[in-house]
C-alpha cells in the first residue's frame, strides 16, 4: 500500500435516540479499494453508524467525509457516489432481473446504452440468461443476493456500503459472493461491509469491531488475533464483546 | 425527468403484473355500480302492510284496495285487532299498520269526517317517514276522489282553490338510480385512488424497498410524482370505466360536458391522491395504513352527503363537509351529469378543490422524509 | 389500534345526529309575478318556516334553469300573474312548484310540505264553510316516536363495527404472519395448532367486547336508545355473533395468502355486503328479488334483527330463536370450513 487515499473519514460521529446513544463518537477512517469490515453484535450500532454514512440518518454531532463529501450538506453527492444493500433483501420482486437492472440503472443516470451494455454483462457473469426474465421472486435466495450485489455496484460507486449481505445463505453461495466482493475491491471499488460471521471477517483487509456504540478494537484480521493472543477472529469477538452491557 | 420516467415504468409494471390490484381496478368498480343503485334504492316499493278493517263497509274495502293497487304497499296480512298487527310488526312481517275505525263509512256521510289510524315501525325513522307521506298521499286522493264522487260539480267553485301543480326538474320520472349512480361513481373514484395510495408507498416501507430508493439521488420530488401519475391516470380510467357502466346499465349520459367532469376529475384525484401519500407517510405497516384509510373513507364517505342529504344535517356537521373533498366530489358530479351545470356554475366547487389538491400535497411532501 | 376503539363512536355520533332526512333550512327561490297581499301571505309562511330559506327572488321563468345549475336551490315556488284577484274573482289561482329531482326523495318530501303550508292558507281562507267529507289521518311512529336516527344505527354500527374488528382484522393478523413466515414457526413449535389460532384471536375478541361496551353506552347515555329487553340475553347474542366473525376472518386467513389480499377479500367481500345488504343503510324489501335472496346469506343482517328486537322492542330469546339459530350455524360452518382448509395445508 503505497498511497492510502481516503474515502471514508469520521471523526467522534454520534447519535444519540432521546437518552440512548447508539452510536458513541466513533472515529476511523477507510481507504480506497479496501475491504472494511464493521462488526458487531446485535444491537451494537453498525447499522446505525452505516445509515449516518450513506446519508439517510441525520448524525446528532461529530463530523464524517463519504467519498470526500460531508454527511451534513451533501447527502445526494454522496448517494450519487455509493452503491448500498440492505440486510432485508431490496430488489423489486414483482419485477424481472432486467427490469429491476433497467430501473436502478435509470435511477443513478445510466444511459441506455450503459444500461444494456452492463446489464447484458451482469447477467452473463452470474450466468442468468435464462432466468433474466423472470420475476426476481422466483429466485432462490442466493441468486437474489448475488444479483442485488451487482445492481448495487452496476454504476460503478466509489464505495459499496453492504449491510449483512449473506445472512442466511448457504456456505459455498457465501463463498461466491466473496470472490465477487474481492472483485469488486480488485476494480478499486471500496467495500464496506458489516456481518457478524466470524469467517466472512477473516476475508476483510481490515476490521472494526463495536461494542456498546464504540469501536473497541480496528486493525487488520491477523494484527487483532496477535494482539489477543487468539486463533481465530471469532475468539477476538468473543473476548471484546464479553464486556458488552446491551443485549440484543 | 429521466428517472421520474424509469420510476414510471416501474410502476406500472408493477400494477399491471400485480392481479389483485388489477382485478380491484377493473372489477370493483363494475361490481359495486351494478349492485349499489340496485341496494341503495330509498324509492319505496311493497312496503309490507297489515290492515285492521273494523268498518267492512264498501268504502273501506275500497281504501285498502287503492293502498295495495298503488304499488308502493303490499298487504302481508289481515289482522283482527290492533294488539294483533302490532303483533305482526313485532315480527317483521309489516312496516305499516292502517286501521279502520267501526263506523267509518257512516261518519264520513252523516258527519263528514271520519278518521283513519296509520301506524309505522320508525325504527327506521328515515323509511318510516317516506312510508307515512306515501300512505298520507293515498288517503287525500282517495279523499278527492269521493268528494268528485259525492258532490255535485257546481258546487266545486264556490270557494277559492288554490291548484299547485308541482314538477320535477332533471329527473322527471323520480328514478332513484338517476340520484344514486353519479354519486357511487364518485365514491368509487375515490375509493380506488385513496385506498392504492395510501398502501402502495406502506408496501415499499414494508419490504424495504424504500430504503433501497432512499440511498439512492431519487429526489423527493421524482419519488413523489412517480407515485401520483400512475395512481392519477387508474383514478380517471376508473372514472371512464364508470362512465361506460352507467351507460350500458343506467341509461346514464351526462348532461354536462364531459370535458368538465374529467377536468374537475383530474384536480380532484390529485387532492385525494395527496391524501392518501400522507396518509401513508404516517403509516409503517400496510395494517395500519389499512385502519387509517378506513377511517377517513368512512367519515368522508358518511358526510358526502351521497345518502342524505348534507343541507339537513345539524351545522357542526355541515361545517364538517366544508372540509370534505369526497362532498364536493360528489356534488359536482351530480350537478353537471344530471343539470348540465357548466363552469360558472361549480366555479366555487373548483376553486376549494384546487386547494386541496395544493395543501394535501404540500404536507405529503414535507412529511415525507428521506432520513431519519 | 386507537382507531379500532375511535371509529365506532365516531361512526355512531355521525349516523345518532348529522345523518337525517329531517328536512331544515333548505334553499328555494321564489318567482312572485303578482306581488300581492295573497302572495306576500304565502311567502311570509313559508318563510317562517323552519323548513325553508328563501335564498333568492327570480324575475322570469329563464332564470328559475340557472338558479338550479349552481345547485344551491332545490326548491322553486312560482305564482301566477294576478294571483289574488283570479283567486277573488274566479275562486281559483294558481301555484307551479318546481323541485330539483337530481333527488327524488328530497323532491317529493319538500314539495309535500310547501303544498301542505299552501293547503294551510287555503283552509284558512275557507274557514267559514268547512270543507265536506274529510277524512283525517291519526299518525303513530312506533318504537321510536321522535324518529331518532339512533334507532336504526346503533343496531347497524355494532352490525358492522364487530364484524370489520372480528373479521378483517383477525384475518389480516394471520395473514401477516403468514406472509412473514413466522406463522410456521410457530406451528411447528409445540403449543398446539388451535393455541396458536385462539391466542391470535383473543386480543381482537376483547377489543370487540370494549366496542360493545361503548357503543351501548353511548347510545343509552347520549343518544337516548332504550334497551328494553334483557341486557344480558343482548350481551350473550352480541357474543355468539363476535365469535361468527371471529370464524368469518379464520376462514378468510386459510384463503388468502397476503396481506392485501385478505384486506382486499374483506372488504369488497365483507364491508360492501354488510352496508349494503344487511338492511342497515338500506331497506331490503325495496330490492331486487335476487339481492334479498343473497342478503341472506349476511350474518350481520341476522345480527341485526336480534338487537332491534332485543333493544328496541323488547323480544325475549323466543322471538329471536330462528336468528340465533342461523349464526349458529353461519359459525360452525366457518369453522369446519377452516379446518378442513388449514388440514390441506399441513399435509
Amino acid at each position: 500500500m503505497l498511497t492510502k487515499e481516503i474515502v471514508i473519514k469520521t471523526d467522534k460521529l454520534t447519535k444519540k435516540f432521546g437518552d440512548f446513544i447508539a452510536t458513541n463518537e466513533i472515529t476511523f477512517e477507510v481507504y480506497k479499494g479496501e475491504i472494511f469490515g464493521f462488526l458487531g453484535a446485535n444491537g451494537a450500532g453498525k447499522t446505525t453508524a452505516m445509515k449516518m454514512l450513506i446519508g439517510i440518518s441525520k448524525p446528532s454531532y461529530g463530523k464524517a467525509q463519504v467519498a470526500g463529501f460531508d454527511v451534513y450538506k451533501q447527502t445526494e453527492k454522496i448517494k450519487k457516489s455509493i452503491g448500498y444493500m440492505s440486510q432485508k433483501f431490496s430488489l423489486y420482486e414483482d419485477l424481472t432481473i432486467k427490469e429491476n437492472i433497467q430501473l436502478f440503472g435509470g435511477i443513478y443516470g445510466l444511459s441506455d446504452k450503459e444500461i444494456e451494455l452492463k446489464g447484458t454483462g451482469l447477467i452473463n457473469k452470474l450466468n442468468l440468461q435464462n432466468e433474466a426474465d423472470k420475476l426476481v421472486s422466483s429466485l432462490p435466495l442466493g441468486w437474489k443476493q448475488k444479483l442485488a450485489f451487482s445492481i448495487a455496484i452496476l454504476h460503478d460507486p466509489k464505495i459499496v456500503f453492504l449491510d449483512e449481505p449473506t445472512g442466511g445463505v448457504d456456505p459455498v453461495t457465501r463463498r461466491q459472493f466473496w470472490d465477487m466482493i474481492y472483485e469488486a475491491a480488485h476494480h478499486g471499488i471500496t467495500v464496506f461491509v458489516t456481518t457478524h460471521y466470524m469467517d466472512e471477517a477473516e476475508y476483510c483487509d481490515r476490521v472494526s469491531i463495536m461494542v456498546d456504540g464504540v469501536i473497541k478494537a480496528l486493525d487488520s484480521p491477523g494484527e487483532l488475533k496477535n494482539q489477543h493472543n487468539a486463533k481465530s477472529m471469532e475468539e477476538v469477538f468473543i473476548m471484546l464483546a464479553r464486556s458488552a452491557k446491551r443485549g440484543e | 425527468m429521466r428517472t421520474l420516467l424509469f420510476l414510471l415504468r416501474k410502476e406500472f409494471l408493477q400494477i399491471f403484473r400485480d392481479k389483485l390490484i388489477l382485478r380491484v381496478i377493473f372489477v370493483m368498480p363494475v361490481i359495486q355500480l351494478i349492485l349499489l343503485p340496485f341496494a341503495a334504492n330509498y324509492e319505496m316499493k311493497n312496503i309490507s302492510m297489515t290492515a285492521i278493517d273494523h268498518d267492512h263497509s264498501e268504502y273501506s274495502r275500497k281504501l285498502i284496495n287503492t293502498f295495495t293497487s298503488s304499488g308502493y304497499f303490499q298487504l302481508t296480512e289481515v289482522s283482527k285487532s290492533y294488539n294483533d298487527a302490532l303483533k305482526v310488526v313485532e315480527d317483521d312481517k309489516a312496516d305499516l299498520i292502517v286501521e279502520i275505525p267501526q263506523g267509518f263509512e257512516r261518519d264520513l256521510i252523516k258527519e263528514n269526517q271520519s278518521k283513519i289510524m296509520l301506524a309505522a315501525n320508525a325504527i327506521n325513522g328515515q323509511t318510516a317517514g317516506l312510508a307515512i307521506s306515501y300512505a298520507s298521499t293515498i288517503i287525500r286522493d282517495f279523499n278527492n276522489d269521493i268528494r268528485v264522487e259525492w258532490i255535485q260539480a257546481p258546487r266545486m267553485n264556490a270557494q277559492p282553490i288554490i291548484e299547485i301543480t308541482s314538477s320535477n326538474w332533471f329527473n322527471p320520472k323520480m328514478n332513484y338510480k338517476y340520484f344514486i349512480v353519479p354519486g357511487v361513481l364518485a365514491l368509487l373514484v375515490t375509493m380506488v385512488g385513496f385506498l392504492l395510495t395510501a398502501l402502495n408507498i406502506v408496501k415499499e416501507k414494508e419490504t424495504g424497498t424504500i430504503e433501497q430508493l432512499n440511498v439512492s439521488p431519487i429526489k423527493k420530488y421524482q419519488f413523489i410524482l412517480g407515485k401520483l401519475i400512475p395512481f392519477w391516470i387508474l383514478g380517471l380510467i376508473v372514472l371512464t370505466i364508470g362512465f361506460v357502466v352507467s351507460f350500458l346499465v343506467y341509461g346514464i349520459i351526462p348532461v354536462g360536458s364531459f370535458l368538465l367532469i374529467y377536468l374537475f376529475a383530474a384536480v380532484y384525484l390529485i387532492a385525494l391522491l395527496g391524501f392518501g401519500l400522507l396518509t401513508s407517510t404516517f403509516a409503517d405497516t400496510q395494517q395500519q395504513a389499512m385502519f387509517i384509510a378506513y377511517f377517513f373513507l368512512m367519515t368522508f364517505i358518511l358526510l358526502g352527503g351521497l345518502f342524505a342529504p348534507i343541507e339537513n344535517m345539524p351545522d357542526w356537521a355541515r361545517y364538517l363537509t366544508y372540509i370534505n373533498p369526497v362532498s364536493y366530489f360528489i356534488e359536482v358530479m351530480r350537478m353537471v351529469i344530471l343539470k348540465g351545470s357548466g363552469f360558472t356554475d361549480i366555479i366555487r366547487h373548483f376553486e376549494i378543490i384546487v386547494l386541496f389538491a395544493i395543501t394535501f400535497n404540500t404536507l405529503a411532501v414535507l412529511n415525507y422524509k428521506k432520513t431519519t | 389500534m386507537l382507531v379500532l376503539l375511535g371509529l365506532p363512536i365516531v361512526q355512531l355520533l355521525i349516523f345518532g345526529f348529522a345523518i337525517t332526512t329531517e328536512v331544515r333550512n333548505a334553499n328555494i327561490a321564489i318567482l312572485d309575478n303578482s306581488k300581492d297581499e295573497a302572495t306576500q301571505n304565502i311567502i311570509g309562511r313559508i318563510e317562517s318556516s323552519q323548513y325553508f330559506d328563501i335564498d333568492r327572488t327570480v324575475k322570469s321563468s329563464s332564470e328559475i334553469e340557472k338558479a338550479f345549475k349552481t345547485g344551491k336551490i332545490k326548491l322553486v315556488i312560482a305564482f301566477q300573474p294576478n294571483f289574488q284577484n283570479e283567486l277573488a274573482h274566479t275562486n281559483k289561482a294558481q301555484i307551479q312548484i318546481i323541485a330539483d329531482g337530481t333527488d327524488p326523495n328530497q323532491a317529493t318530501t319538500l314539495t309535500n310540505y310547501v303544498s301542505a303550508i299552501i293547503m294551510d292558507y287555503q283552509s284558512e281562507l275557507n274557514q267559514q264553510n268547512s270543507v265536506p267529507y274529510t277524512i283525517s289521518t291519526e299518525i303513530r311512529m312506533l318504537y321510536n316516536p321522535e324518529l331518532k336516527g339512533a334507532y336504526s344505527s346503533v343496531p347497524g354500527v355494532m352490525g358492522m363495527i364487530l364484524l370489520l374488528i372480528s373479521a378483517m382484522m383477525t384475518s389480516i393478523a394471520i395473514v401477516k404472519e403468514k406472509e412473514l413466515g413466522t406463522m410456521e414457526v410457530l406451528l411447528v413449535s409445540p403449543m398446539k395448532p388451535w393455541l396458536v389460532i385462539i391466542s391470535k384471536v383473543v386480543p381482537y375478541f376483547i377489543v370487540s367486547l370494549i366496542n360493545v361496551a361503548t357503543i351501548l353506552l353511548l347510545s343509552v347515555f347520549i343518544l337516548g336508545m332504550p334497551i328494553q329487553g334483557s341486557l344480558l340475553l343482548l350481551i350473550a347474542e352480541t357474543i355468539l355473533y363476535i365469535i361468527c366473525s371471529l370464524s368469518l376472518g379464520l376462514f378468510i386467513s386459510t384463503v388468502s395468502d397476503t396481506q392485501q389480499a385478505a384486506m382486499l377479500i374483506s372488504l369488497i367481500g365483507l364491508m360492501l355486503p354488510v352496508v349494503m345488504l344487511s338492511g342497515y343503510a338500506f331497506p331490503i324489501a325495496n330490492m331486487p328479488i335476487v339481492l334479498q335472496i343473497i342478503s341472506n346469506l349476511v350474518p350481520a343482517k341476522w345480527y341485526i334483527i336480534i338487537t332491534k328486537s332485543v333493544m328496541i322492542k323488547g323480544v325475549g330469546i323466543w322471538g329471536i330463536w330462528k336468528e340465533t339459530l342461523i349464526i349458529t350455524a353461519m359459525t360452525l360452518f366457518f369453522i369446519l370450513l377452516s379446518i378442513k382448509r388449514f388440514k390441506i395445508r399441513l399435509q
